[in-house]
């Protein structure tokens, strides 16, 4: 009996063993690419550190900075919690929407779905020159058409309040993945559903809204957080578009604080504010995981 | 029975109406078939702009109402841009650290996806969840204590931060593989097993060799992901003899006069996203598979 146990016990020891041996690159890796920086971010942000010199303890002066002086960081947040807010829902809603005009039964639909998908895998540095120049005031595509027809010209990014919306004018227009997502979703509902709709006098509206929205539900939570991972952590576009201007309208989180770590050499407030960005990530994707118990629907199996 | 039904209701209606159905129907295919074709040709038209701007002369760039079609054309901006800049050196930099992180995921995923999918040792579902917890890690957590560590370490200017991460896993590639992995008949496994093979040679012989579409996937998204990254580079290279595309393509812009710049700048960004629509178009079908399996089972 204790024989057996004994060989039990080393049987699962000697899997652990080749489970780890097989996981040690994730392993290694997340010890040292994840766990020890956010340990040592931790113990930087209550630092202050310039690189040169040896960090200085200073507690939680970089935090208390944050939040109650730096009238910066406002203005930063505010920003970055605008363009979650109407960037995230307006890339998801034209995906959606593109996804279903694609879900039809249409000629060319690969022709039209390599159209909707490719903006998204561009580099974003060549999606930053195309844009410069299609929102180029004078010459630029739209305003050059505009023009033409005798219109009003748009400032586009070079006026305070409409530069956050041009950004997610790029952000609309590179939803492939999104669209990719959501189309293999609605190939996914079963078609009974919709004879079943169209039996009790559906008409296309109450099918989309009451049959394909639900139906597609567990997708549109995952472009949801991950839209919202992505767009808290916005970078490139913004920092060569419009580096933060004008007059701050477009510095968004990732932005300053790439220039308090980069360009000022803050790196004990960078890191403070780095924290700050993961306790808003890790929350607001728990609170969207929460509140999807309420319009999630996992009904896969009861079909 | 429903479907039936449904069936039967349609039927009867369509042999009622004929001539108003038809009617109907046809109405509302061109109503669809015009309005896809307007919203592509709004996705479509940036890169067509960019496309059209890059065989201008610059008379031709100022003119309004824009013009689509250039005449003359002039093909000469893209070998000009390889006099004002090195723009050779940069594609060149570019392989020399997209294509080693690719290499790097395709060895770390495949071995830690093997473990999660296939080898049962205990722990293994909370390391696993673990693992796709730090998918919700923003970059900009880690950025500042790697760039200090790789500072002390001598790696600023080289591309060595840039590669060695690559080849200790990636959550999302890891995820992936393992999702792939997972469907893969485990009596495969069990009667190599019975023969005597090793873990290692399971993994090797059978399990790479039927997951190559996955493969292929998640080397040519690393690939692409490197090709378009610019964080990265922009925070380890700093020496012009280093800058891949993503840096070299702004080191254009800034040799320029401003108002000389985008006929120049066209072709550049052409030249850049070029060799990824080429990828895309030989992969189109994995690149689509790729993606559905993780957002269908995440």
């Amino acid at each position: 009996m204790g024989g057996a146990a004994k060989r039990r016990g080393h049987k699962q020891l000697a899997a652990l063993g080749q489970g780890l041996l097989f996981a040690s690159p994730w392993v290694l890796g997340f010890l040292a690419f994840t766990a020890y920086p956010m340990v040592a971010s931790l113990y930087y942000s209550l630092t202050s550190y310039d690189v040169l010199r040896p960090p200085r303890f200073i507690g939680l002066e970089n935090f208390r900075f944050m939040l109650f002086s730096d009238s910066l960081f406002r203005i930063v947040l505010g920003n970055t919690v605008w363009f979650v807010v109407v960037g995230v829902p307006s890339g998801l809603v034209i995906a959606f929407l593109l996804a279903n005009l694609l879900n039809t039964d249409m000629k060319a639909r690969p022709v039209f779905r390599t159209i909707f998908y490719l903006p998204a895998i561009l580099p974003a540095v060549a999606s930053a020159e195309v844009w410069r120049w299609v929102y180029n005031p004078r010459y630029g595509l739209i305003n050059s058409v505009l023009k033409s027809w005798g219109l009003a010209t748009i400032p586009w990014l070079s006026s305070p309040a409409l530069a956050k919306p041009s950004l997610v004018i790029i952000h609309c227009w590179a939803q492939g993945t999104a669209i990719v997502i959501f189309l293999a979703a609605l190939q996914d509902v079963p078609r009974t559903l919709y004879d079943a709709a169209v039996v009790d006098g559906a008409n296309g509206w109450n099918r989309f809204w009451h049959v394909t929205v639900p139906m597609c539900t567990p997708s549109i939570l995952f472009v949801a957080i991950t839209g919202l991972i992505g767009m808290f952590q916005y970078f490139t576009l913004g920092w060569l578009l419009t580096q933060g201007g004008p007059n701050n309208a477009t510095e968004f989180y990732s932005m300053y604080l790439y220039r308090n770590a980069f360009r000022y050499f803050k790196m004990g407030y960078a890191s403070a504010l780095a924290w700050g960005l993961f306790v808003i990530v890790v929350s607001c994707t728990i609170a969207l995981m929460r509140s999807s118990a309420r319009w999630v629907y996992y009904g896969g199996e009861a079909l | 029975m429903a479907q039936v039904l449904a069936r039967e209701l349609r039927v009867g209606r369509r042999a009622a109406h004929t001539r108003a159905y038809l009617i109907r129907r046809i109405i509302s295919r061109t109503a669809l078939y015009v309005f896809v074709s307007l919203m592509s040709l709004v996705f479509a038209a940036p890169l067509l702009w960019m496309l059209s701007t890059s065989l201008k002369d610059d008379p031709q760039v100022y003119r309004v109402p824009p013009i689509w079609i250039p005449h003359p054309i002039r093909p000469a901006n893209y070998v000009e841009i390889f006099t004002r800049r090195p723009m050779g050196m940069y594609f060149l930099n570019t392989l020399r650290y997209a294509l080693p992180t690719a290499a790097g995921v395709l060895i770390s995923c495949s071995l830690v996806a093997y473990s999660f999918a296939r080898l049962r040792w205990p722990g293994r579902d909370a390391l696993f969840f673990l693992c796709l917890a730090t998918m919700m890690i923003p970059y900009q957590v880690t950025m500042i204590p790697l760039y200090i560590t790789f500072k002390t370490l001598g790696w600023i200017n080289t591309y060595l931060p840039l590669v060695v991460p690559a080849f200790f896993g990636n959550a999302y590639y890891i995820f992936l593989l393992r999702q792939f992995f997972a469907t893969i008949p485990e009596e495969l496994s069990d009667a190599a097993r019975v023969d005597g093979c090793s873990e290692g040679r399971i993994l090797l012989r059978i399990i790479l060799p039927l997951s190559k579409p996955a493969l292929a996937v998640v080397g040519l998204f690393q690939f692409m992901g490197a090709w378009n990254d610019y964080l990265g580079p922009l925070i380890y290279l700093s020496r012009e003899d280093m800058f891949p595309l993503a840096l070299g393509l702004q080191s254009l812009r800034a040799s320029f006069q401003e108002k000389l710049v985008w006929p120049y700048m066209m072709a550049a960004s052409t030249m850049m996203i070029l060799p990824v629509i080429i990828i895309f178009f030989l992969a189109q079908r994995s690149f689509i598979e790729g993606i559905t399996v993780t957002g269908l089972k995440g």
